[in-house]
Parts: structure tokens; C-alpha cells; sequence
């Protein structure tokens, strides 16, 4: 369907739209033209991505002028996929409506991990060893060697593409990974290096967050990205976290050794150039005097990851003098790795802010606040210039510049703890010294200025006032939507007692009490034998699913559950955890359906759907509140509470609430979906814990479902179940519409929005 | 079995003592050939299924051999297979060419039904109350014989016979790791039991314990010493004690196969993960993932776990496990054989995984990007069913009127019908001058008088419109709803009574047999005594619900009353006609 929201003819690649996917795209259109920043919150199943999709492409083709340009990041690869597939479908439909002039290129980047196809380099085991291997065969002075002695190894896919020059393009379209893929293995070219450039031409781009936020990242894939762009972060309610991860760094001790080694090598390195090519080191330290925004002129395949956050006019001083000189540096490191040794040797806990630290270097190691800040660049200019391609080997002493760096940089929002054990294991001695950020906002600031329109977008961003606090802007339009249902089809309850009445919890003093476990039990085992396909649980943490686990197997709970359904369980492999997802699929599709044991804040949670018939119930064991005795945690929530006036109580249930809104808020996917959701913990019935979950689930959380008992539980499922197999008229023309055709919106252009809400 | 032929080597046997003539058996869907390898024997059959009344075998798992029992007036074949999967190829088809022939079958063993079919039909009965009710209603009462009552069951008893001959059993979704050591505390000594099937189990989960057993029975070490050292290893597993395992493992390499993790899955995993929805790729995300280089990020903050334990290698988990497990039986078995000799066992699986070997995955894998579309965004026009609804009721009615007429024609005018040889071109003529004059005169008389349209629409649209008035605002309640419950139960039962009595009533005709004769006079007693039933539920309603009940009685009267009027019309019909050649009765 085609409509009009003003002056743009928007392109909406179905029959129907949902009323609050209408006002949405107004909402959004609204931002666009005031070039601001904007907040949107939507309950999940209702087609958030699709509607901003259609709204932004049907912008930039109603101005054919502008040169605006979609980012959208998701948070991860498999969102990627999913998010380019849906703009493939709006793709097409727009080139059925309006013809060649709809073309546009889009595409999604990756590392060379997921876009490489030389089967020499993909063979390495980590993404680390891939992109050493990348660099080993591309490399300018392996090509530059290579051209002179053929014995040496070189890429086939990145010297077809470098022949191809010019004409080395993506035709216009969309283009997922995989599609990437295939086009580089049919023409014989490298899709990396062909991404990596065509970026810079393409009208969208989807991209992982880090590619925007992380420094290290931005600095080369985005540096060239024009101002006139839209970025978008969906799924964005954890973008805080995203934001504060990107700048912290640990140092332990495998670190310091590990550096030590990286730094033998280098000197040894440097004797060697020392005695064949003085002339190398003598040029490298006479660009250093001129600065080193002289980097830019490097070819694209010695890229590095770049600096972290050093502004632009750093970039042009010159290097301090005492660093300029290879076996200074190298010196200089030796230096502050010594240091840093020796304030790992602690008995106690240690907390530090990053001035006070600079200070205790400069006494301790004789190195100045200067010099630490232009570690990162120094130490990745004396690479380049020995030439170092296993730049896997050398993660170790890149943390330690990385930290040098930050610590140099920034005075505020971070600071330092020292431990000399996890709190949880105190007698295994892991001595770490972490430099952690606290504040949010450092990350994303340069997105923030530097792009015209930045829209964060999520199905649970309650509330809404707050992240404008924590990530420091100022929004345009900041709107929560609420979801016009055709009929009840998610059902939350919360549950409090289990078949004997007993109240469950995973408070710290009662989740290893037997009782919680095997009601706990009770409560899937009741489910799985009365609810259809699929059902999710969701646990606080890997350790508690474990140990749950396990207990239930003891006492034969779980065999009674493998009884009703087939159980899959993510675990800390990656490579496992996908495979069960993909039997946890074909079981719902064949047959009676699965169980998957999940964890809150883990990677399934992060973004796999469970629509559909993948999940009829989820369950929340417990809140996923965070350890709150970390003492990284208690540091962030007092910068909190001095900086934003944010309470520690109050940020944790919002921290954790979202968790768990997260979690159930991946069953539901369209309003012809339907789903129930248990929060099975007393303390959801609280009212300060419960209002902080979205508003979408608190309309429908009835009062008569707030302090449930599994058998009370089991009975509703029950009816729910049987409502929902009733047939139900889609367009829910009793009462107000939710969902509307063409006449329908052309109507309400005439009349107005406010009918809707 | 779509070839509809089996040859199978069996040994024929008279009786059950009888040692038996090895020979061939051929089965196809007429009939059966038996050929014995001596060809002087006596014993060479050829017999027709028609005559078979009915078949019977020996279970699997019994102590039996595969024999095979075909029944016939005499007495029986017997025939002893080679084995079960044999027996079961052959029992399939018997099954089939009994079923073709079952009518002729039928008619001829009424009564006489194998102790196989009894009890099929009364599990039947068992498990479907409601079959079982109407089963009392109608067998019991005496209105209608047993065969007549299953013979519009078949479709039931088929379904459930081969039902039973096509699924597969799958493994069992019960954890194998969970053979329990039984200590008898006493001694230092525990046991496991293991049985055919647990092996097989253990070998489909774990490939490396099946490498194994390949590699070393028996060249290294026998069967018995095998499972020896890998319940050790289990035991070791039990124990959770990590370092003891890696300690034991050091001392013993053999054992060290067994704690160790398994190769085997891992390059298969990967190889897997290739072919995953690339929506559910987690690996990838790890790829992408430059936050987490080692040591960025937050490392130590709560959220995260305790990363794992130096001797990971010999920790197996209960998690993986459970995993595996799941995929397994998710597999289901891929082979459907004796499982006593493990060796062919662990041979034919090896066969098997290779033949499933790998191909090209990437161009497989895009088509996998699950992108359902939003369902109900989308038009909604291609449902399978139209709506029901009268758009014009006046042409609605002249329909309904001309079929009215018909039947009214069929009754009065009896079997007149008027054996015509129109050619074409006098059809057509005939048709044309119709057109014609329809065209000069127009339609002015239309079949049947406005007055009375207009009264019976009437009618029908005060009872809809009172309906609605007692029905309320939702569509879902029915008139059923508002009646007291033993009003609505008795009414539900006359008339699931009275389907299965018009449905047996109606298939009866014509009526060319003596038999079908009976069973009709038989069926309409019947039906007269269910009408006059309804008749008095009728009556007996109270008076707010009177006219409720009587619609909801009234179309079921109708249905019984055109069974009535059709009885005595027919009746009437045979007894004023004589005798007619085909076979009439």
C-alpha cells in the first residue's frame, strides 16, 4: 500500500498497517524534518523495524536531492540478516510501484570473519586469527614483496579486486552477508574489501553498534560516513551498557606477560631493521614530528583499529618527543607494564580515579599524562613500520596502550578498581585491574554531534525520561506507543507460590532452598504437559541454570519434563548454543514441540525471536537483578547517584525489569501472534518492581493475575489457550480499528490522528 | 509397497508343529504363491485372497519366530518368515489385499472376526467414549448387528491399522547417561545394565565411543572389556570429580577416549553451524563482536560468569548432554533393524554418516532466512473455504424451490422417467425456441407465487431475527446454550443416534438384497421411535424454550421424515412394480 504522511508518498510493503505503525512513521517523519534526535518506544510485534524502514526509504526518495543516508545498527549479525531481508522485501515492492528510480544499495558489514571467503584464511578457529590471517596475505609490503618474489602468498580474492580498480562496484541492490558472499566468490573478488568501500557509497548501511560507538571500530569503517545521515539503533534499550563496554579495558596477569613477550619481540625487531634499514625507523620518526593525522594516507588493508576517542585536533599535534624514537617507546612500555605489575600485587580491593593514577605513574614510572594518551597511535605507527602482520599475537600490549590511552584522556566518568580475586571464588587468587566507564554518554557523543538525525528505538525503553539523562541529548520527539490489540493475545501473570503454596523466589537466601527448586519444577513440568510447541525459560544466570538444572535432573523432575517435550539449553559455546537453537526450531516445527533453557541478559536473549508457534509461554525464573556486590557495579551506581541523582535501588529494578521485559517481549512478533508470559517470582507482585515493566504488559497484567499459584496458573494457561484457537476478525472492527487499509488511512488524513489515540 | 508385489523366502508350515517346506512366498494384491525350493514337494500353493478371512502374526520381542497366519474356512497357512522386517513387508500387504477384498470377505465370515480385530475394536470403543455410547444405543438395542455398525467404521479400523504398521519408533527422549550405576553398598562394586538397544543409543550420542569400538573390538580388546572401561568412564563422569577423571585418564589412554570431549561432535558441530538460519547464527555475532576483544569490556562485573575451570577438557557437562540428547532423538534412528550384533550395528551407522556428508552450503543457506512476513498485514484472500452467506434471497429460493420440485416429481412420477435419444441438434432446437419465446413473453409467470415468497421469507426471517433477540450479542453461543442440560444431552445424543441411523439407512439403498431388506424395515422402526422422541422432547420443553427446541428439533424431524417419506415411497414403488431383472429383490 501506498499513502501520504505530508509531502512524502511512503511505500509499505503489505496490505494493511497497524495504527501505531502510523503514527510511528509520523512521529519519525517529524524528526527527520526538524533534524533531531528522537526516542521511540513500541511494544515488540508491531513492525517497528519494517514501518522505519518504509519511512526512511520513502523519505530520501521524495527528496531526490538530499543525500541522506541510512545506518542502522543492530546489536547483533543475526538482526542484521533479518532486518536487510526485510529491506529486500520493501525493496522489491518499491521497485514494482515506481521502477528503476527506486533503486538503492544496500548492504550489511561485517568483520572478515563472517564476509570472508579465501578458504586459506577462514580455516583459523577465531575472528582474531582471521583477521591476522587477512592481513598476512594483504598487507601493502606482502603485496609490495610479493610483486617481486611470486613464492610469496597473496590473496587471489583481494588482487582481482584491486585489478578491478574502479569498475570493482556492487550493482544497486540489497544485499545481505551471505549475498556478499556469493557475489565475491562468483566475480572472484574479496567481499570485505568490496563492502568496506562500497560503504561509503551505499544508501543504506546495516552495521553492528559497535561499528558507530566502540572507537576502536569508528574510526575506520565510519570516519568517512556524511553528516547528512540517519542513524538508527534498534533494539537499543541496552545501549548504555553497549556505550560503557566500549570503553573499558582489564588488564590480568596473562596481559602483563603477554605484553612482555609482544615487547621482546618488537625490540628484537627493531635490532633487526636497526641493522639492515636504519632508514625505515628515520622516516617513521620524522612523520611523527608532523603529526599523525598523516595516518589517513595508509592503503585501506593496513587499517588499523583506531584510536579511542581522541579528538580531532590531538590528531594533528605532534607526537611527544620522549616517544618519537622506536626504543624509547619500547622503553616506555617496559616502563608502565613494570607498574602495573606491581599494583596487581594486592591483597585488598583498590579504588582509584583515573587522576589520581596518572599521577602515581608519573611519580612511580616517570611517564606524563602526555605521553600516556599517545600510546594507542605510537605503538600502531612503530607496527605498521616493522611490519608486523600476526597482529593476533600482539592483542596484549594493544590492551595496554588501549589503557594508557583512555586513562590518559579522560579525568572523569571512569574509574579504576584493583581486585585480587573474584568475590565469588576467593580462593582462586585472578588479580585484575580494570579501568571501567561509567558514564554512558563519552561513547556516543560523537554520534550524537557528528550525525543530523539519531533515532533509538526499542520495544522496551521505560522509562523513557531516563535515557535521555544517561546518554546526555536531547530528543526532538520522545514517544512511547502503546498497542492497539485485536484481541488479548499476550496473557502475563505473575507468579508467587508454587503447588504448595510456598512462595518462589531467587532472592539470595531462598534460591537453593529445595522447596523453590522442585516448585519451580512443578511449575514447567504442569506447563510443558499442557502447553502447545514451543516454551522458554529464561534463568538469572548461567550458575543458577546449572545448578537448577542439575537438581531437577537428581530429583527425576527433569525426566518427567523430557517426557512432554525434547529440551535444549544454551550454554557459554556459541557454536552448541546455535546448534540447539536450530534443533529447538525443527523440533517445534515437527513435532511436540521443545523446551529452551535460557539465560536473562545472555545471547539468546539478546535477539532471537520466539514467535509464533517457536514460543506459546516464556518463563521468567526470578529477576534478573545483577550481582550487585560487583564492585565495578557499586562504582557505576554511586557515579550514577552523584552525576544524574538516579537512586541505586531504582536503577537496579529498572536494570533488571528490562531484563525481563526483554525476555518476554521475544514471543510475541505480530498481532495475529499470541503468547503467555509467567514471571514466576513473589516480587514481581510488588508494585515498585512490576510498574517498571513496559507499559504494553502492565495493560494486560489483570489484577486477578498478580499473585498466582501454579495450579491457578495452569488453569488460566488453559483458557487462554482455548480463547486463542477461537477464530477472531483480524481488522477488530468492534470498538476502534487495529489495523488499517489504504481507504482507511485516506480517510483519517482528512479527519484526524487523535481518533487513533 | 506401491508395487503391490513381495517375494519373500518363508517356510510353509500346516500346522503349527509342522517343521515346514522352505520355499518362496509371493504376495501380490490378488493373491498369495507359495513355491517350494523342491519342486517335488506337495506343498506349492496358490490360493486367491478372497478366501483368506483373516491374518495374524507373532509380535516382535515375543519369543516366537515371524510367523505369519492366514486364516481361511478350513483351517490356516502358516507361513515362518526369515525375519521380523519381513514379516512386517508381508503383513502390510496382507493387510491391503484383505482390506480390497474385505466387502466380498465380509459377507461371507459375518460373524466370525479374528481375535486381532475384536480387540482393535474394542480398544477402539475404549479410548472414544462417544463411539462406545452409540455403540450401546445402536448395537445393544438390537437396531443394527455389529458388522453393520463397524462397517461405517472402517475407515477407523484402517487408519489405526496402518498407522500401527508405518510409524516409527524413535529413541526414547529419556537421558542414556542416566543408566544409574546401582550400588549394592555393601561391596565395592557397581553395576549397570546394558542392553541392546543402550548400546545402540550410546553409539548414536557419542561418535567417538563408536570410533572406538570400531578401532578396538576386536583387535585390541573384546566386547565385554569395551564396555568395561567406558562405564568406568562413565562412573568417573558420576563422580563429578574432574581431576580424578584427568588422573585416570593420564594413566590410561584407552580410558582417556572415553572422558575425553569428542572430536568427532566438535567437526561436526562446525560443520553444522554452516547450514543454521543465518537469523540464528550466534557464531557469527561473535565474529562481529570487537567489544570483547580479550581483556576489553567490563570484564569482572556480576553479569558475566565465572569463566571455567582448568580442566574443562575432562568436565562434561550435564547442559551438553541434554543438548545432544535432544538432537539425537530429534535424528530419530536411521536404521530400523535387529539390534543384536553391536559391531554390524556400529558398521551400518558409519555407512550411514557417510553417505550424509556434506555439500555446498552457502546458496542453501540464504534460502534458510527465515523472514516470515507479518501474517495478518497482509491481504487475506486466499482462504481455502467461501463465505457462506445468501446474497439474493429471491434467487436463493427459486434454487431451493427447484429442487423441491424434483424430489417431488422423483416421489410422484416414480421411475418414469423418460428414456430420451435427443440428438444434439434437437436438444439445442428445442433449447433455442425456449430462449425465443422466454424473450418475447419474458418471464411473467415466475415458479411460484409472490404471496407465498413473501410469507415464507417472512417466516424465516422472524425466527432469525427472534433467535437473535434470545441469543444475545455474541455469535459463539448457540441455541444449545440456553437450554437446561439434560434438555441439550439428550437432544445431542438423538442426534448423533439419528446420523448414524440415516447414514446407514441411506447407504442401504437400492436395496438388492434380502438382507439390506431387513436392515432397512429394521432402520426405520428406528427412526420412527427416535422421531417420536423428539416429538415429545418438543412437547415437554417449557414453554419460554418451546420454540428453541423446535428449531433445533425441527431440521433433524425433516431429515428423519424425507428417510420415512423415501422408506414408504420405495416401498410403495417395489410393491406395485414386479419383479425386475437385475437382481432385485
Amino acid at each position: 500500500m501506498k499513502f501520504q504522511i505530508d509531502d512524502v508518498t511512503v511505500y509499505f510493503p503489505y496490505d494493511n498497517i497497524y495504527p501505531e505503525q502510523y503514527s510511528y512513521m509520523v512521529e519519525l517523519k517529524r524528526a527527520l524534518d526538524a533534524r533531531g534526535h528522537c526516542l521511540l518506544e513500541m511494544p515488540t510485534g508491531t513492525g517497528k523495524t519494517i514501518a522505519l524502514l518504509s519511512l526512511i526509504t520513502s523519505y530520501v526518495l521524495s527528496k531526490p536531492n538530499s543525500p541522506l543516508k541510512l545506518l542502522y545498527c543492530t546489536r547483533t549479525v543475526h538482526e542484521m540478516e533479518k532486518t536487510l531481508a526485510e529491506l529486500r522485501l520493501l525493496h522489491q515492492y518499491q521497485l514494482r510501484h515506481l521502477g528503476p528510480a527506486a533503486r538503492i544499495l544496500a548492504l550489511g558489514l561485517s568483520s572478515r570473519k563472517n564476509l570472508c571467503v579465501n578458504p586459506r584464511v577462514l580455516a583459523a578457529e577465531n575472528r582474531d586469527s582471521v583477521d591476522a590471517g587477512c592481513r598476512k596475505l594483504t598487507a601493502s609490503w606482502v603485496r609490495a614483496l610479493a610483486a617481486e618474489n611470486p613464492a610469496v602468498p597473496t590473496c587471489d580474492f583481494f588482487e582481482q579486486y584491486e585489478r578491478a580498480g574502479s569498475s570493482g562496484v556492487l550493482p544497486p541492490a540489497v544485499y545481505t552477508l551471505q549475498d556478499l558472499r556469493a557475489f565475491g566468490k562468483e566475480k572472484g573478488w574479496c567481499p570485505y574489501y568490496l563492502a568496506r568501500h562500497m560503504v561509503q557509497f551505499a544508501n543504506v548501511v546495516v552495521y553492528s553498534y559497535q561499528y558507530l560507538l566502540d572507537p576502536k571500530v569508528a574510526g575506520i569503517i565510519s570516519k568517512e560516513m556524511q553528516k547528512e545521515s540517519v542513524v538508527v539503533f534498534d533494539e537499543a534499550h541496552n545501549i548504555d551498557n553497549v556505550c560503557i563496554e566500549a570503553l573499558s579495558v582489564s588488564v590480568r596477569r596473562q596481559t602483563i606477560e603477554g605484553a612482555r613477550r609482544n615487547l621482546s619481540r618488537m625490540r628484537q625487531e627493531i635490532d633487526k631493521f636497526k641493522a639492515t634499514d636504519a632508514g625505515r625507523l628515520r622516516a617513521e620518526y620524522n612523520r611523527l614530528v608532523e603529526g599523525l593525522a598523516l595516518r589517513g594516507d595508509l592503503p585501506a588493508t593496513d587499517g588499523w583499529l583506531a584510536n579511542p576517542a581522541l579528538p580531532d585536533d590531538i590528531l594533528k599535534e605532534a607526537v611527544p618527543g620522549n616517544i618519537r624514537r622506536a626504543e624509547h617507546f619500547i622503553h616506555v612500555l617496559r616502563r608502565l607494564v613494570q607498574y602495573l605489575e606491581g599494583r596487581l600485587e594486592t591483597e585488598n580491593v583498590e579504588k582509584e580515579s583515573p587522576v589520581s593514577f596518572v599521577v602515581s605513574v608519573l611519580n612511580h614510572a616517570g611517564i606524563d599524562q602526555k605521553t600516556l594518551k599517545f600510546c594507542y597511535d605510537r605503538l600502531h605507527s612503530l607496527m605498521m613500520t616493522l611490519e608486523i602482520t600476526d597482529t593476533d599475537e600482539f592483542l596484549h600490549i594493544q590492551t595496554i596502550c588501549d589503557f594508557a590511552t583512555l586513562v590518559g584522556t579522560y579525568a572523569r566518568g571512569f574509574s579504576i578498581i584493583i581486585e585480587p580475586f573474584d568475590e565469588r571464588m576467593p580462593h582462586i587468587p585472578d588479580p585484575v585491574l580494570q579501568l571501567c566507564c561509567h558514564d554512558a554518554s563519552l561513547a556516543i557523543k560523537p554520534v550524537f554531534e557528528r550525525f543530523q538525525s539519531v533515532v533509538i528505538t526499542s520495544g522496551t525503553l521505560s522509562p523513557i525520561d531516563l535515557y535521555p539523562r544517561l546518554l546526555n541529548f536531547n530528543p526532538v520527539v520522545s514517544r512511547s506507543f502503546t498497542m492497539s490489540l485485536t484481541r488479548d493475545c499476550i496473557c502475563p501473570m505473575v507468579l508467587t507460590r508454587g503447588s504448595d503454596q510456598l512462595p518462589v523466589s531467587t532472592k539470595f537466601d531462598m534460591r537453593s532452598d529445595l522447596g523453590v527448586v522442585r516448585n519451580y519444577g512443578r511449575l514447567l513440568l504442569e506447563m510443558a504437559s499442557v502447553v502447545p510447541d514451543g516454551i522458554v525459560c529464561f534463568f538469572v544466570s548461567y550458575s543458577y541454570m546449572d545448578g537448577i538444572v542439575n537438581t531437577w535432573n537428581e530429583t527425576g523432575i527433569l525426566k518427567e519434563i523430557m517426557q512432554h517435550k525434547l529440551v535444549f539449553i544454551e550454554t557459554q559455546d556459541v557454536v552448541e548454543t546455535t546448534l540447539a537453537l536450530d534443533n529447538y526450531r525443527k523440533a517445534c516445527d515437527c513435532g511436540r514441540g521443545a523446551i529452551f533453557f535460557s539465560v536473562a541478559r545472555g545471547k539468546v536473549a539478546e535477539g532471537i525471536d520466539f514467535d509464533r508457534h517457536y514460543g506459546r509461554l516464556v518463563i521468567m525464573f526470578g529477576v534478573p537483578f545483577q550481582y550487585t556486590l560487583s564492585k565495578i557495579l557499586l562504582a557505576r551506581l554511586e557515579y550514577l547517584r552523584d552525576t544524574f541523582q538516579i537512586k541505586e535501588g531504582d536503577f537496579l529494578t529498572f536494570d533488571a525489569l528490562r531484563q525481563a521485559a526483554q525476555c518476554v517481549g521475544r514471543v510475541i512478533r505480530s498481532k495475529a501472534d499470541y503468547g503467555m508470559m509467567i514471571f514466576a517470582d513473589k516480587r514481581y507482585s510488588r508494585h515498585d518492581k512490576r510498574s517498571k515493566l513496559p507499559s504494553w504488559i502492565l495493560s494486560h497484567l489483570h489484577d486477578a493475575h498478580l499473585n498466582l499459584s501454579t495450579d491457578m496458573a495452569l488453569h488460566i494457561a488453559r483458557e487462554f489457550l482455548r480463547k486463542m484457537a477461537q477464530p477472531y476478525d483480524k481488522t477488530g472492527s468492534t470498538g476502534r480499528k487495529t489495523l488499517l487499509s489504504q481507504e482507511d488511512l485516506e480517510k483519517m488524513v482528512v479527519g484526524s490522528m487523535d481518533m487513533l489515540y | 509397497m506401491s508395487s503391490g508385489q513381495v517375494v519373500k523366502r518363508a517356510k510353509y508350515k500346516t500346522t503349527v508343529k509342522d517343521p515346514g517346506t522352505t520355499g518362496v512366498l509371493k504376495l501380490t494384491q490378488d493373491k498369495f504363491v507359495f513355491k517350494p525350493n523342491d519342486p517335488t514337494s506337495a506343498n506349492k500353493l496358490d490360493v486367491e485372497f478372497r478366501f483368506i478371512k483373516s491374518h495374524k502374526h507373532t509380535k516382535e520381542g515375543s519369543n516366537k519366530p515371524p510367523w505369519l497366519n492366514l486364516t481361511h474356512a478350513q483351517g490356516s497357512y502358516i507361513f515362518e518368515l526369515e525375519s521380523f522386517s519381513d514379516l512386517h513387508v508381508c503383513r502390510e500387504l496382507v493387510g491391503i489385499a484383505l482390506s480390497k477384498n474385505g466387502e466380498a470377505t465380509k459377507v461371507i465370515s459375518e460373524e466370525q472376526l479374528s481375535a486381532a480385530e475384536m480387540t482393535l475394536r474394542i480398544k477402539l470403543l475404549q479410548e472414544n467414549s462417544k463411539l462406545q455410547r452409540l455403540h450401546k444405543e445402536l448395537v445393544a438395542s438390537g437396531k443394527l448387528t455389529e458388522s453393520e455398525f463397524w462397517a461405517t467404521k472402517k475407515k477407523l479400523l484402517d487408519q489405526d491399522e496402518s498407522r500401527k504398521l508405518k510409524q516409527r519408533i524413535g529413541f526414547k527422549n529419556s537421558l542414556i547417561f542416566d543408566t544409574k550405576p546401582m550400588s549394592d553398598g555393601r561391596i565395592n562394586q557397581v553395576k549397570f545394565q546394558l542392553t541392546p538397544e543402550i548400546k545402540y543409543q550410546i553409539f548414536a550420542l557419542k561418535p567417538a565411543v563408536h570410533q572406538a569400538f570400531l578401532n578396538f573390538v576386536p583387535s585390541k580388546m573384546n566386547e565385554v572389556d569395551f564396555w568395561n572401561k567406558y562405564f568406568k568412564a562413565e562412573y568417573l563422569h558420576s563422580t563429578k570429580n574432574a581431576v580424578a577423571a584427568a588422573a585416570e585418564a593420564a594413566e590410561d589412554e584407552d580410558l582417556a577416549v572415553f572422558l575425553k570431549d569428542d572430536d568427532i561432535l566438535e567437526i561436526e558441530a562446525r560443520k553444522k553451524v554452516r547450514w543454521v538460519d543465518p537469523t540464528l547464527d550466534m557464531e557469527a555475532d561473535q565474529g562481529d563482536d570487537y567489544t570483547h576483544l580479550p581483556d576489553h569490556g567490563i570484564f569482572r562485573d556480576g553479569s558475566k560468569d565465572i569463566p571455567e575451570a582448568q580442566n574443562s577438557l575432562y568436565k562434561r557437562t550435564l547442559l551438553q548432554d541434554l543438548n545432544r540428547q535432544g538432537a539425537v532423538v530429534l535424528e530419530g534412528k536411521t536404521l530400523d533393524m535387529e539390534m543384536e550384533n553391536p559391531r554390524t550395528v556400529a558398521e551400518i551407522l558409519a555407512r550411514r554418516k557417510q553417505e550424509t556428508a556434506d555439500g555446498v552450503p552457502d546458496e542453501e543457506r540464504r534460502n534458510r532466512i527465515s523472514m516470515t512476513p507479518i501474517e495478518d498485514l497482509q491481504e487475506q484472500d486466499n482462504h481455502p473455504f467461501a463465505p457462506l452467506c445468501i446474497k439474493d434471497p429471491r434467487d436463493y429460493f427459486d434454487s431451493q424451490q427447484a429442487n423441491a420440485v424434483k424430489t417431488l416429481d422423483d416421489s410422484q412420477a416414480g421411475m418414469e422417467q423418460m428414456i430420451c435419444n435427443l440428438g444434439p441438434e434437437e436438444a439445442y432446437g428445442s433449447l433455442r425456441a425456449s430462449i425465443s419465446k422466454i424473450k418475447t413473453t419474458g418471464l411473467r409467470d415466475p415458479l411460484f407465487s409472490p404471496e407465498v415468497a413473501l410469507k415464507v421469507f417472512n417466516g424465516l426471517t422472524k425466527n432469525i431475527s427472534s433467535a437473535k433477540y434470545h441469543l444475545g450479542k455474541s455469535s459463539q453461543e448457540s441455541v444449545l446454550d440456553i437450554l437446561p442440560n439434560t434438555t441439550k444431552e439428550k437432544l445431542l445424543d438423538h442426534w448423533v443416534c439419528s446420523q448414524e441411523l440415516l447414514r446407514h439407512f441411506w447407504s442401504s439403498y437400492p436395496i438388492t438384497t434380502q438382507n439390506l431388506n431387513n436392515k432397512t424395515r429394521r432402520l426405520k422402526d428406528s427412526i420412527s421411535q427416535i422421531y417420536s422422541k423428539l416429538e415429545e422432547i418438543k412437547v415437554s420443553a417449557k414453554s419460554d424454550l418451546r420454540h428453541q427446541v423446535s428449531l433445533v428439533v425441527h431440521p433433524m424431524q425433516q431429515a428423519l421424515d424425507a428417510a420415512l417419506l423415501h422408506y414408504e415411497a420405495d416401498i410403495r414403488k417395489r410393491n406395485t412394480r414386479a419383479p425386475k431383472p437385475n437382481g432385485y429383490v
